[in-house]
């Protein structure tokens, strides 16, 4: 876009300023951090256009807008700042709360408890991303994290209440059988991708849809229902196979700990192995690494595999953690929104793991923002896709701040191919 | 490296080895037998052996044509198995097509007469309802054409679909008008477009991606003020009026096709003109030699002076146009209410319908109505308790795109430039 010459100016400028100054330099450019930011600023700024034109008392000051604006203004700014006050209690922690534990009139649990929830959110949301992230290295788009997912909940959930084991083997089993289960339907497209080059992206997404169909037959079997119930819900899993978690009302349970463990695994797998290596040299340039020797089909049916079964394994920390029985939408969003998480977190595990805790931060302030305020939790949605549309287009964000180039520029539009 | 399939290295193979005996008519032909045997055998087994009538009519009344559940299902399963021997034996090219249709058509004959046996099929009613099914996923498909027939993915009909059900039923109801819900839908449809357009051919974002991204703001932004406008006072804000249905004097009253096609509701005879009209568009006019030119070497076309991203601009907004009315379906035809997600993958099934169609306005007409018959036979076979799970039924048309990417039925090959962004150097 820009000629070379003013860039290397800059830079040659750079280096003679002090460490201050080339901090503030790069304060105000497109770097990664920056962008990110300035992303979350503008999807705030338009969630708070969304509810103040949703909400009909508010809009009620505006029709005689220009006799009293101050009415407009401070009904506006009043429910704006209560909602998004309620994003940051619900997702953090309650200023309130925590001055009654402090005091001694209110307990540690409720201080902890958004905190709790944000973790909560977040487990599964690692797993789905990392699976997005880790095909997206090795030039594959998996839009079947859902689908996986789905699948993995189905094996964890079924492996949950079916069979009677002492406690931590059967959680060992259930988390087990998520991550086969993932991994077989990850695998299909990978085999597909790598036989008749059928696009991964048209194929995981129809898995999707005939995952979640099948998982809705699967409900209503018997051995499988709820012989106490008449709707689609399965049996409640054994106890020994759920995740232990911290003591009730807090739901945070060991998920997050193996999602963390995940992730450093996954970043030694990406960075550091030799699979990581090829599937980096086939992401980058698939006739180059064949022309090295590396078996390019091979790779892609193998990454297929390991991103199915960390999706796999999201669906199954989602049954054994928090939902303890399957229903028809036990997997929620969590495979689309892993797909956000990914983008969010630029496609590196450590990035994905912290985007996962900033959209379960999301969510769970949105279900305080939705019981305090009413403001709808499917703002969290609009939120969440408009960060990952800012974060997709750098320009975009460059273009409305003035952002100087960044002196590292990472950030080029994301991967663009074809079917 | 750009297309639905790409070489392999089992594919270079292929080129090389002189003449193969498992080539794909000899496979479609095996798997046609196969087919066959399984409905000879277990639907001819599984079935009574009472009558199956398939009445000319909405319900029991009237004409039908009858035959023996049992014998039915043997005799398709019979006839199938027969085509498929005959792509075996080796038969003229030219008749391959034929024999594949002939051959999946009395397959599902077969399954029919199994189903069907001591009871009745209402034909009228399956056909108008496989019609009306199909509305919808005709028209997002026509979109996916005219976005990636000129290089554009579009993977947001899903969102083009929410926004435009929002839109309809939205200003449906404030103007108590059906034209004015139904050009709100349109205006929907677009905007989605719009941005999709702009970040794809603007910014160059990935435009899978964008897709995906864009349905999960549709479903938010429609679910947001769904959840604060419409459902506390649905009255005012949720009740459009219902597309009416017109029924042309004379034409509707042949039999079968008359109820189906000519007492029916406009968006009906719009999607069927459709497909005609970008047929045409594509293959006879200058804007489709244009368009097409665009989607498969865009350099090419640059350099005989064709705009391309400006070109690109237009198809993606028109295709939103045809979107959004597709959209427009859901809440004034279909339901009469707008709901969230209501769309429930739809979109998705579009898209597919687009694929397995080849990225052609009549291939997309054909898939569309596939899909859309399935989808209602899994409706009435639900509905009189037959043990064929209704779930397995709706995933056909997914499990038939996998198919049919995969190569196993014939390859589809997109746009060559399908998804890549136009950069000019």
């Amino acid at each position: 876009m820009t000629t070379e010459a003013p860039e290397k100016k800059e830079e040659e400028r750079g280096k003679e300023e002090s460490f201050f100054g080339l901090f503030l330099h790069n304060l105000w450019s497109a770097n990664t951090v920056v962008v990110t930011i300035l992303s979350i600023f503008l999807a705030l700024l338009i969630g708070a256009v969304l509810i103040v034109i949703s909400d009909s008392e508010v809009l009620a000051t505006f029709s005689y807008f220009t006799a009293r604006p101050s009415d407009a203004l401070t009904a506006s700014w009043d429910l704006i700042s209560q909602a998004y006050a309620d994003l940051f209690k619900g997702a953090i922690f309650d200023p309130a709360a925590v001055q009654a534990w402090f005091d001694g009139s209110g307990d540690w649990k409720t201080a902890l408890n958004p905190l709790s929830e944000t973790l909560t959110y977040a487990a599964p949301l690692v797993f789905t991303g990392l699976s997005v992230a880790i095909a997206f290295r090795g030039g594959l788009f998996n839009i079947g994290g859902q689908g996986q997912a789905v699948i993995g909940c189905v094996t964890a959930g079924v492996a949950g209440f079916a069979i009677g084991l002492p406690a931590g083997l059967h959680l060992l089993v259930a988390l087990s059988a998520g991550l086969i289960g993932g991994a077989l339907w990850g695998f299909l497209p990978g085999l597909l991708k790598a036989r008749t080059g059928a696009h991964e992206v048209i194929t995981t997404i129809m898995l999707n849809y005939t995952a979640t169909l099948f998982l809705g037959w699967l409900i209503l079997q018997n051995g499988v229902q709820d012989p106490d119930r008449t709707d689609a819900v399965s049996k409640t899993i054994e106890s020994s196979a759920a995740l232990p978690s911290l003591p009730q009302p807090l739901r945070v349970h060991l998920g997050i700990v193996l999602a963390v463990l995940v992730t450093a695994g996954v970043a030694w797998l990406v960075n550091r192995s030799s699979f990581g290596f090829e599937l980096r040299a086939v992401g980058v340039n698939p006739p180059a690494a064949r022309t090295a020797g590396m078996s390019v089909g091979r790779t892609y049916i193998w990454l297929m595999v390991v991103a199915g079964g960390l999706a796999g394994l999201g669906g199954a920390v989602q049954v054994l953690g928090t939902a303890d029985r399957l229903t028809g939408q036990v997997a929620g969003n969590i495979g689309f929104d892993g797909l956000l998480v990914a983008l969010l977190g630029r496609n590196r595990p450590w990035g994905t793991l912290f985007a996962a805790i900033l959209y379960g931060g999301l969510r769970a302030g949105g279900n305080l923002m939705q019981v305090d305020v009413g403001v709808s939790l499917e703002l969290v949605t609009v939120l969440q896709a408009l960060i990952v549309i800012f974060i997709a287009a750098p320009a975009l964000v460059k273009a409305i701040f003035q952002l100087r180039d960044a002196r590292t520029a990472r950030l080029g539009a994301s991967m663009a191919k074809g079917w | 490296m750009s297309g639905v399939s790409t070489t392999t290295a089992d594919e270079l193979a292929e080129a090389t080895a002189p003449v193969r005996f498992w080539n794909r008519q000899r496979r479609l032909g095996a798997a046609l037998v196969i087919i066959g045997l399984i409905a000879a055998v277990i639907f001819g087994s599984l079935a009574d052996s009472a009558t199956a009538r398939f009445t000319l009519s909405e319900d029991a009344e009237g004409a039908a044509l009858s035959i023996n559940g049992q014998f039915g299902a043997i005799l398709f399963g019979v006839v199938t198995i027969a085509t498929g021997a005959a792509m075996l034996a080796g038969v003229a090219k030219r008749w391959q097509t034929t024999l594949l249709s002939v051959g999946i058509v009395t397959f599902v004959f077969s399954f029919l007469c199994w189903q069907v046996a001591g009871k009745f099929l209402p034909l009228v009613d399956t056909a108008s309802g496989s019609l009306e099914l199909a509305l919808p996923l005709i028209l997002g498909a026509l979109a996916g054409v005219l976005c990636e027939r000129s290089g554009v993915v579009n993977v947001a009909i899903e969102g083009q679909f929410l926004m435009g059900a929002f839109g309809a039923a939205l200003v449906g109801t404030l103007a108590t008008s059906v034209w004015a819900g139904l050009i709100s839908a349109v205006v929907g449809g677009v905007v989605i477009a719009a941005l999709l357009a702009v970040l794809a051919i603007r910014f160059l974002v990935d435009q899978v991606v964008v897709g995906i991204v864009l349905n999960l703001l549709a479903l938010g932004v429609t679910g947001f003020l769904y959840e604060r406008l419409m459902q506390p006072d649905a009255l005012k804000y949720n009740a459009p009026p219902r597309l009416p249905e017109w029924r042309i004097p004379g034409l509707a009253d042949i039999p079968v096709i008359g109820p189906v096609l000519f007492e029916t509701n406009l968006l009906v005879w719009l999607a069927l003109a459709l497909v005609l009209v970008i047929h045409f568009g594509l293959t006879r006019t200058r804007w489709g030699l244009r368009t097409r030119a665009v989607g498969e070497h865009p350099t090419a076309a640059d350099t005989v002076g064709v705009r391309v991203r400006g070109l690109r601009y237009l198809n993606v907004l028109l295709g939103g146009v045809v979107a959004g009315a597709g959209g427009a379906y859901f809440t004034l035809v279909s339901t009469g209410a707008f709901n969230k997600n209501m769309t429930a993958g739809a979109g998705f099934i579009a898209l597919a319908a687009l694929i397995f169609g080849r990225w052609t306005p009549f291939g997309a007409l054909g898939a569309a109505l596939f899909f859309g018959f399935a989808q209602k036979l899994a409706n009435y076979l639900s509905a009189v308790g037959s043990p064929v799970p209704n779930q397995f039924l709706n995933m056909l048309p997914y499990i038939a795109t996998i198919i049919a990417v995969a190569g196993l039925v014939g390859r589809v090959r997109a746009p060559a430039a399908d998804g890549v962004p136009y950069v000019k150097s």
